[in-house]
């Protein structure tokens, strides 16, 4: 604190304090949560449940905001956005970037004026509220078209979007990091979309973290984890989800390589063929669209390119040289 | 327009007309700068920084720019076989370039190598080097960025003529054996004014198109007629640098994949392994570097070969291995994002009763009309999302999604 006295005395200018402090302090974070709120899969989550090592819908919403809360608590110049990802729809619920550039120009402690009902939980259940009841309407105007997944393709956009806009900042802004809760089975419909989004996020150096509140694992955001540097995790017992965030989540980016954490298991990289969708080792590629084929084809059913029978194409013309050492 | 900065100026007041009068016997730079009054455009905000201040104009041009360059739907040749060409001529040594051209051509081609592998996974490259008349192959055609950057940055001495039919010779004899549904390719970073043959070069620029080798130029000193020609007769592009920054540009340029003509790949399926990681752990003999190595490495599928990095061709068998990110990264080619459209903030835009006033990718206010936030308003002609300019640059440069369509699903077909 003595430090920081004299820093402020011979500087004299708050501005100029909060760039030096930020500049110091390697742990600013900007999370940005995305959680999904799938009502397909949360329903049938409630029905299939039998044990009490399983939570609902409401216990998940506490854990979740208890953690939101600890990470604004962190550090006070850490930021939060949340995007709920629907099966019609993805939203952002909350920003605590959006309220504070209003308060933060008067030098009050925006904490202090804080009632019940401006609090970063109250605010998310409220926008949630919101996002549920428009999903509602969607469903209702629409009908049931079968559709069972949720967007995680548009979530991760809007994310990397909101991630974009705080990197063109000025230099000193916090370190960002993308948190997915993903119960819903991947959608391969959304492949291309999803690793686009993973090479832009790998660009960024932005890791995607995943907890997985479902049962099944997700290969769409082990692969995120991997390429971007993230951390996957399922927790067996999700009763206790909220230790699991607490111990994995809400240590910052420049903290993690202290920590031993969990260690990433086999991502499977297999392509699986257009065909069949089946997981295979090797496969035919067509040169001009990259479908993957599980057999020889005679055209393309993606791009409609015929391919010459003659076999001398598989077989790669370079003649390899072998070197003699 | 003048009226307003003459009565802000008045001392200014004669000096402009006199220049207004002058403007016709003005050579074309001079009168171009005294009309522009770019300074004008300049004003301080805040924290005391320069801003433009017609940003709405500025950034109308940089979205031109960029329609300009992406096409509709285009075949584009994604498995690319590419040869490099530096020009290390006596001329690359000179200093006209800071600190040397040499050195700023090397910086350029290792980004370049780098934007090549990181946007092309499944493709090739290898380097070419003319000196002292002679072209010598540094790399052979591989998938490895740093093996490249690493031979290249030992061989950066610059000595005698260029000879641009030499290197063209080289090339065309190694890619003459590449497969048939690679897509052949030459870029020439040439520095000399000339070119030192042996024999007849235009007779290499016809060989170069019989073998459908596309073969692309970018001068670092001047126009030359031979590489325009070159260009031309093979349908690459020829670009000449005006500084530093400007050949950084235009280097990567070539990075996207080109747009392929039918004739130029025959389109075929090509057999392609997907290797499954290694355990840690496991103590196996990798054939690429022959050494012990422990835990990691891919298992070649057929032939069951140990291999350290992906993608490559498994040295035993010849199977092309990748894994299927590689062949993700390659799909934002061919399913490009449309181009958004700017939104006439006064109008209302139909389909949507009221304008939304944040942008639907990074929540960022946008312009309406008579408020203060200035800049373009883009939609999405897919989802009639609104965006705002640097989310329409940041999706169509490195996303390749947008965020409306992906968040609204599509009435199923």
């Amino acid at each position: 604190m003595d430090i920081l006295n004299n820093i402020e005395s011979s500087v004299g200018n708050k501005h100029l304090l909060l760039y030096i402090m930020w500049d110091l302090a390697d742990d600013v974070s900007l999370v940005i949560v995305v959680v999904d709120v799938n009502p397909y899969f949360w329903v049938e989550k409630a029905n299939a449940s039998t044990g009490t090592s399983d939570i609902d819908f409401e216990q998940f919403l506490q854990h979740v905001l208890a953690f939101m809360n600890a990470i604004l608590l962190l550090n006070h110049m850490n930021y939060l956005a949340v995007i709920a990802t629907g099966s019609d729809s993805c939203s952002f619920l909350y920003e605590s970037l959006a309220g504070e550039s209003v308060s933060d120009g008067e030098g009050k402690p925006p904490s202090k004026r804080m009632n019940k009902h401006h609090t970063p939980s109250a605010k998310i259940v409220r926008g949630l509220k919101d996002f549920v009841s428009k999903e509602l309407a969607f469903k209702t105007e629409r009908k049931d078209n079968g559709k069972r997944y949720s967007l995680l393709s548009g979530s991760l956009s809007m994310a990397l979007c909101y991630v974009q806009r705080i990197l063109r900042q000025d230099p000193p802004h916090p370190h960002p990091r993308i948190l997915c809760f993903q119960g819903s089975p991947d959608a391969s419909q959304q492949y291309i979309a999803v690793m686009n989004a993973i090479f832009s996020a790998q660009r960024l150096m932005v890791p995607i973290d995943s907890c997985m509140v479902g049962s099944q694992h997700s290969a769409f955001l082990q692969q995120a984890a991997h390429i971007t540097g993230g951390i996957y995790m399922k927790p067996p017992h999700p009763e206790g989800l909220f230790e699991y965030l607490m111990m994995v989540f809400a240590t910052d980016l420049h903290s993690r390589r202290f920590l031993q954490l969990p260690r990433p298991t086999g991502v499977d990289f297999r392509a699986s063929c257009f065909c069949h969708k089946k997981t295979i080792d090797t496969g035919f590629v067509c040169s001009v669209c990259l479908s993957i084929f599980c057999k020889h084809h005679k055209e393309c059913s993606t791009c409609g390119a015929s391919f010459s029978q003659n076999k001398s194409s598989f077989v790669t013309g370079q003649k390899r040289k072998l070197s003699t050492n | 327009m003048m009226e307003a900065p003459a009565a802000a100026y008045g001392v200014e007041d004669d000096g402009d007309m006199e220049a207004e009068e002058a403007g016709r016997d003005m050579e074309a730079w001079e009168r171009a700068y005294a009309d522009d009054r770019s300074w004008e455009a300049l004003v301080e905000d805040e924290t005391g920084l320069l801003q433009a201040q017609d940003k709405v104009q500025q950034q109308r041009q940089h979205r031109r720019r960029v329609q300009a360059s992406s096409g509709l739907h285009i075949q584009r040749g994604i498995i690319r076989y590419l040869y490099l060409i530096i020009d290390l001529s006596r001329a690359a040594a000179e200093m006209d370039f800071r600190p040397s051209r040499l050195a700023v051509v090397a910086n350029c081609v290792e980004a370049f190598i780098r934007e090549f592998f990181d946007q092309n996974p499944l493709s090739h490259l290898g380097i070419i080097t003319i000196r002292n008349g002679i072209a010598s192959r540094l790399t052979d055609l591989s998938g490895s960025p740093e093996a490249h950057i690493k031979v290249l940055r030992g061989n950066l001495e610059c000595a005698g003529d260029a000879s641009i039919q030499n290197a063209l010779d080289l090339s065309r004899s190694f890619l003459c054996q590449v497969p048939t549904y690679g897509h052949r390719e030459v870029m020439l970073i040439f520095s000399a004014l000339g070119t030192c043959d042996p024999g007849d070069v235009l007779e290499s620029v016809r060989n170069c198109k019989e073998e459908n080798i596309r073969c692309s130029v970018v001068g670092v000193a001047a126009e030359i007629y031979i590489c325009k020609l070159l260009c031309e007769k093979t349908g690459g592009i020829y670009s000449v640098a005006m500084n530093e920054a400007h050949l950084k540009e235009l280097v990567l340029e070539h990075v996207a994949p080109p747009p392929a003509l039918a004739e130029a790949a025959v389109a075929s399926l090509v057999k392609m392994g997907f290797p499954q990681r290694g355990a840690e752990g496991t103590i196996a003999l990798c054939a690429c570097h022959r050494e012990v190595k422990i835990g990691g490495g891919y298992t070649c599928p057929r032939c069951k070969a140990r291999v350290c990095e992906l993608p490559t061709e498994c040295f035993i068998c010849g199977l092309t291995l990748v894994s299927s990110p590689h062949l993700a990264r390659s799909y934002h080619h061919l399913f490009p994002v449309p181009v958004f459209e700017e939104v006439p903030l006064d109008a209302k835009f139909s389909g949507i009763q009221e304008l939304s006033k944040v942008c639907y990718g990074c929540q960022q206010l946008l312009p309406l009309a008579g408020s203060k936030v200035t800049g373009v308003r883009l939609v999405c002609p897919r989802c009639n999302k609104h965006f705002c300019f640097d989310c329409d640059v940041y999706i169509h440069e490195s996303l390749h999604n947008c965020p409306g369509c992906e968040s609204f699903c599509e009435p199923q077909t």
